[in-house]
């Protein structure tokens, strides 16, 4: 086995051990990049001198017992801010964008000896599900470099899934972490809202974004959690609540839980090889002793809705800043500050972004702002009460990640509706603001399938715990692509 | 559904600036999307109140004391165009 296929708890194993070192890990996945992200594209940019420097002093100052991320390279997706390194947003308008300070997720990872390797690839501003919205490139599919890899974070669920990085942060606004991760066979969890700092984490939907793990297996991603969870003062939304150690109940079993299985998840439009691999899922954790029964949620039909009412509107407001004064694109070939500003947006963004900021600002124009914003945030209410209540009689949902299989690029962009029913499934955790992960369960014509888990506000370690069950009972997540 | 004039006014009020050509196709997907809002008013939520947040998070205060920030280098490093210690932009008043 190469370095850069270990798993981030057996590198730390042999980095105590002094057996190998952080410089050898990161050279064996600068490799790794090398070799094939010419190909994948599942890098914005790779910071090739920064990650062996950072590499160099881990290894002569710091100690491995105890600090699971120490010396492990990493990739972020390139919204969340790196003081000093280029964040795009993989825009046109932030392309040569330098962030004066490190997001809070930066600061704890490199506080932790976290190595940066460079940024993810991602839709522009988090805004698609395929990365085909990049301004730069669309990343490939490890598994098949026809199809999508997923998105918007589908550069770090490539580069996690290829074998670039340990592991990856991406954000999760409708689903933009777990999505990419089921079509590309990766573990991922959108912890609760709130739980994860968004401080330097570039806005989209602040009502609905949330920062998570994208990892190769379940207990990865329950120490990158305890790398990243816990109250920061710099997001006036954050938890203030100690967080527990994600790792220590992994090993509980599943006797005794109870979970729901809403009918509503699998509607038409998903693929008859999601269907099958779900079914026995289920048997799986049936067979390891949970009790799992069908239920309904009849809300579920008004969450896609109800989203791209919120998101667009959030992001018409978010996406205000960006006027060319003082960071970001600028066209000054202009009569006067009004027309400057227009030409710098015109330039700057993608279609998809202009379509979310004019529908957004639609959504809040006067007229239609109770008609359209305030009529979405009163379904946001039925839809988190009815979660609310199936939680008073499961401890977890189980449901496919995404209806479908990764698709061939191009498949889907001509019509935004199609792209957008990527996100059905994922959408309901973002409104409810409760957690959930997608673990790997199974393939369809060579492409993998990923199993939704959700749960109540701060349920992450029981996530976790039915997740690692689950993974340890099947072999999924040590099946690697061939690329 | 939107007309080009609707379509010509919010990218007006959101300064987007789109050219001539994209306004009719603009104009049939965001109709396109609108469509799908329809759903919505199945629902009676009269009585029922707004989420504006997932957590019901209130407002938080903190004490009005002074940290250290930005400095002026860092905050200006990006500016397109700098003036001293100053942003520059175009001419803000017309005449």
């Amino acid at each position: 086995m190469e370095l850069n296929e270990l798993s981030i708890q057996s590198a730390n194993e042999l980095l105590v051990k002094r057996e190998i070192s952080s410089t050898e890990l990161t050279k064996a996945c600068l490799d790794r990049i090398e070799e094939i992200d010419g190909d994948l594209k599942a890098f914005v940019s790779v910071t090739n001198e920064k990650a062996l420097m950072q590499a160099l002093m881990v290894d002569e100052q710091k100690s491995f017992e105890n600090e699971a991320l120490a010396g492990i390279p990493m990739q972020l997706k390139d919204l969340i801010c790196t003081k000093g390194v280029k964040t795009t947003c993989s825009s046109r308008m932030l392309e040569d964008f330098i962030p004066p300070y490190n997001a809070t997720v930066t600061d704890r990872l490199f506080e932790r000896g976290a190595i940066l390797l460079g940024k993810g690839n991602m839709d522009e501003f988090a805004m698609g599900s395929s990365t085909e919205n990049s301004a730069f490139f669309t990343t490939r599919n490890p598994w098949n470099l026809e199809c999508v890899p997923g998105g918007s974070s589908g550069g770090s669920a490539a580069a996690v899934s290829a074998r670039e990085a340990f592991y990856s942060l991406g954000s999760d606004t409708g689903g933009s972490i777990r999505q990419p991760a089921s079509l590309c066979g990766v573990v991922a969890l959108k912890p609760t809202y709130g739980l994860v700092s968004r401080y330097g984490l570039i806005a989209f939907a602040s009502s609905l974004d949330q920062i998570g793990p994208l990892t190769r297996d379940v207990k990865d991603a329950a120490i990158v959690m305890n790398g990243i969870a816990g109250y920061d003062p710099k997001d006036s939304t954050s938890i203030n609540l100690i967080s527990p150690d994600y790792t220590a109940g992994l090993e509980k079993g599943l006797q005794g839980l109870k979970f729901g299985v809403p009918k509503e998840y699998f509607a038409e439009g998903t693929e008859p090889g999601v269907r099958k691999a779900l079914d026995a899922a289920i048997k799986v954790l049936e067979e390891l002793g949970a009790d799992l029964e069908e239920c309904s949620l009849p809300s579920t039909k008004y969450a896609l809705a109800c989203y791209y009412i919120i998101a667009p509107s959030e992001c018409s407001a978010n996406l205000a800043r960006y006027d060319g004064v003082k960071y970001g694109h600028s066209q000054r070939l202009a009569e006067n500050m009004w027309e400057s500003m227009e030409l710098t947006r015109k330039e700057g963004f993608g279609p998809e972004v202009k379509r979310r900021i004019m529908l957004g600002t639609y959504a809040l124009s006067s007229g239609y702002y109770d008609a359209y914003y305030l009529k979405a945030q009163r379904v946001r209410t039925i839809i988190r009460s009815e979660m609310n209540d199936a939680f008073q009689k499961y401890d977890a949902l189980i449901t496919p990640t995404s209806p479908t299989i990764a698709f061939n690029v191009g498949a889907k962009t001509a019509d935004p509706i199609q792209m957008y029913l990527s996100d059905i499934c994922t959408i309901p955790a973002n409104i409810s603001g409760i957690p959930s992960m997608s673990v790997p369960c199974g393939f369809d014509s060579g492409l993998p399938i990923g199993m939704q888990i959700m749960g109540p506000v701060l349920s992450e370690a029981k996530l976790l715990n039915i997740a690692f069950s689950y993974e340890q009972a099947t072999d999924w997540h040590k099946i690697g692509p061939s690329l | 559904m939107f007309s080009r004039e609707d379509i010509e006014h919010i990218s007006t009020l959101c300064r987007i600036g789109i050219s001539e050509k994209d306004i009719e196709p603009y104009r049939a997907q965001l109709s396109n999307i609108l469509k799908q809002f329809e759903v919505l008013q199945e629902l009676d939520t009269e009585k029922i109140e707004p989420t504006t947040n997932p957590l019901s998070l209130g407002t938080v205060m903190r004490d009005d004391e002074v940290h250290e920030s930005l400095t002026k280098e860092a905050a200006l490093y990006n500016a397109p165009v700098r003036d001293g210690d100053y942003f520059r932009v175009k001419a803000v008043l017309e005449e």
